[in-house]
């Protein structure tokens, strides 16, 4: 199944690796619970604020779950920036991912790939990778 | 007094544990004791919230509203009434 997102949401997560560079960038996107699909973008502050780290504020975290029990939705992505390596899950990224319902997108800032972009989904379960198809959707919802 | 009896929010990668319930409960007048309690009828989910008795780095348990990072961690005190969310950090990185 693949990642189903419109091209404003790719671009202005883009934007955002390049302006927290050179911290990573993180945030989610939300759908409505069940859809599967990402349409509401809410970046979050990196608490970790490091070039090789990202980690959702604790507060942050909690404010985030309770609003999605409010709206009715759901994590549909979750999303960071490698600074300096590729857009693919590491050791780390696979040791958190604690969300097995979640796409979990990558994108790099590094340097060898500029100016071409590179925005990668993942599904993480149960420490396993698997990448999967990006399909972009027309501009908008 | 009697030990209060605790409703416990369980994120969606712990509910094999419990299962698939979403909220369960649990006694205990502290958070020590709550997780006790969690293990005892949902055995190998304690392991999951602590490692070498102390609360894992990259789980956030709260209380109502607040981190129990600062309510004293596994020392932190609950009342009848009181809620519990466990979430997993949402972290990673490049290494």
């Amino acid at each position: 199944m693949p990642l189903q997102i419109s091209q404003e949401i790719v671009n202005t997560i883009l934007e955002q690796s390049r302006v927290e560079y050179p911290d990573e960038c993180c945030g989610v996107i939300l759908g409505k619970a069940g859809s599967d699909l990402p349409t509401r973008l809410k970046p979050m502050i990196n608490a970790a604020h490091s070039p090789t780290f990202y980690e959702f504020d604790s507060k942050d975290l909690l404010a985030l779950y309770r609003e999605l029990d409010d709206n009715d939705e759901e994590i549909v992505v979750i999303y960071h920036s490698h600074t300096e390596t590729p857009a693919y899950p590491s050791r780390t990224d696979i040791a958190y991912a604690s969300e097995p319902g979640a796409h979990y997108v990558l994108v790099s800032t590094r340097k060898e790939i500029a100016p071409e972009n590179e925005f990668r989904s993942y599904r993480i379960v149960g420490g396993e990778v698997t990448e999967e198809e990006v399909v972009i959707t027309s501009i908008g919802k | 007094m009697s030990t209060p009896i605790i409703e416990v929010r369980i994120p969606t990668i712990l509910r094999p544990y419990t299962n698939n319930e979403k909220i369960v409960s649990a006694d205990g007048a502290s958070l020590s004791e709550i997780i006790t309690s969690l293990d005892k009828n949902y055995p190998g989910l304690g392991e999951r919230l602590l490692e070498n008795g102390e609360l894992r780095r990259f789980i956030n348990i709260y209380i109502n509203d607040e981190d129990v990072r600062f309510m004293g961690s596994l020392a932190a005190t609950l009342k009848t009434g009181d809620s519990v969310t466990i979430l997993p950090a949402v972290a990673g990185g490049c290494m």
